[in-house]
């Protein structure tokens, strides 16, 4: 019978990158993205 | 599995892009799901989006950093870093094959029939340096008096962003017609040239120039949920390369960067069982072992 050993790693991974995310959200960013998101840039999408 | 594969990529579509009163507001959609990140390149600028595209929104935030640092302000893009790391962890490229509405586009313009010829597989490291180059150095690097940069892979390069975006909004607000120049017709042309390989060869833009796959592709060893090789069930028969959208041999490299975790080596092509996918480790589902001995 094959003996399934479970992976750490990805699980390091994914609390680094959700600490990053929570860095991100005490920072305010969220609500930087959000204003960011909300308008039509543009020049990002080639016109004007 | 393939046809499952395909519901997901249209559920996913519709819910990134679920705002269709567009064509009588003649606007994008400004609610709070804006905050929200799309797992896949999917401009926000689009009329018809409700989420946020990381790769928009870090190059964004990359572009103002020093201007924001100017005012004490510390938006060093942490948040969509955070997101698309913890989306990338769970899937890694598996974004790519079930959840991104450009790479869909590319597959059902693969369908178009005409002459297919593979990628050269020196190519895909070209993402690699959009990535660095156009996401994170240019707009970092190259600002302007008021330490401004641009986000310079949205603004030159972004086919998806031309496609969701620039043109759905010259047919919204005619007006804006007349502020199209040189700039608009180079990322038309990227487009066309784009949407033209699509029909010769599989997933170009996914597999050569696009920098959120780049992004993704760094998650290959370290991702939750990925396709796994049993060494003692596999023939080296190379089945597994005809079938594969992006190029991969996986026989010869099962953690391959470009593999988008589509299945179609562990459902239509492996004979042998060999194939299975995983979790942590852990395995969920095999290839169905077909009446066939092992040579």
């Amino acid at each position: 019978m094959t003996k399934h050993k479970i992976r750490k790693l990805p699980l390091f991974t994914l609390i680094f990158f959700l600490l990053l995310f929570m860095a991100g959200v005490i920072s305010g960013e969220p609500s930087r993205v959000l204003e960011q998101s909300r308008q039509i840039c543009l020049s990002c999408i080639g016109i004007g | 599995m393939e046809l499952a594969r395909k519901w997901v990529q249209i559920v996913i579509g519709f819910l990134t892009n679920g705002y269709w009163a567009f064509p009588f507001t003649r606007t994008i959609y400004q609610g709070p799901l804006k905050v929200v990140c799309s797992p896949g390149l999917n401009c926000y600028s689009c009329p018809a989006s409700t989420t946020y595209c990381p790769i928009g929104a870090i190059q964004q935030l990359i572009a103002g950093i020093r201007f924001n640092l100017g005012l004490g302000q510390y938006y060093l893009g942490w948040y969509v870093l955070g997101c698309i790391g913890v989306v990338g962890g769970f899937l890694g490229r598996m974004v790519c094959g079930w959840a991104c509405p450009f790479g869909f586009v590319q597959e059902i313009i693969h369908k178009i029939p005409g002459p297919k010829f593979k990628i050269p597989r020196i190519l895909r490291y070209v993402k690699y340096i959009i990535l660095s180059v156009m996401v994170i150095l240019l707009p970092l690097l190259a600002v302007n008096e008021f330490d401004m940069g641009d986000p310079w892979f949205c603004k030159y390069v972004c086919p998806a962003g031309t496609l969701e975006a620039g043109l759905p909004m010259l047919v919204i607000q005619p007006d804006l017609r007349a502020a199209i120049g040189h700039l608009f017709f180079n990322k038309l042309a990227i487009l066309i040239f784009f949407v033209v390989w699509s029909i010769m060869a599989s997933r170009p833009f996914c597999r050569v120039a696009c920098p959120l796959g780049a992004f993704y592709a760094l998650f290959s060893r370290v991702r939750l949920v990925r396709l796994r090789l049993n060494r003692e069930k596999c023939t080296d028969c190379g089945a597994c390369h005809q079938v594969c959208p992006m190029g991969v041999k996986f026989n010869e490299s099962p953690n391959d960067a470009e593999c988008i975790t589509c299945m179609a080596c562990m459902e239509r092509a492996c004979k042998y069982g060999a194939i299975s996918l995983e979790v942590g480790g852990l395995p969920l589902h095999s290839s169905p072992l077909r009446k066939t001995t092992k040579s």
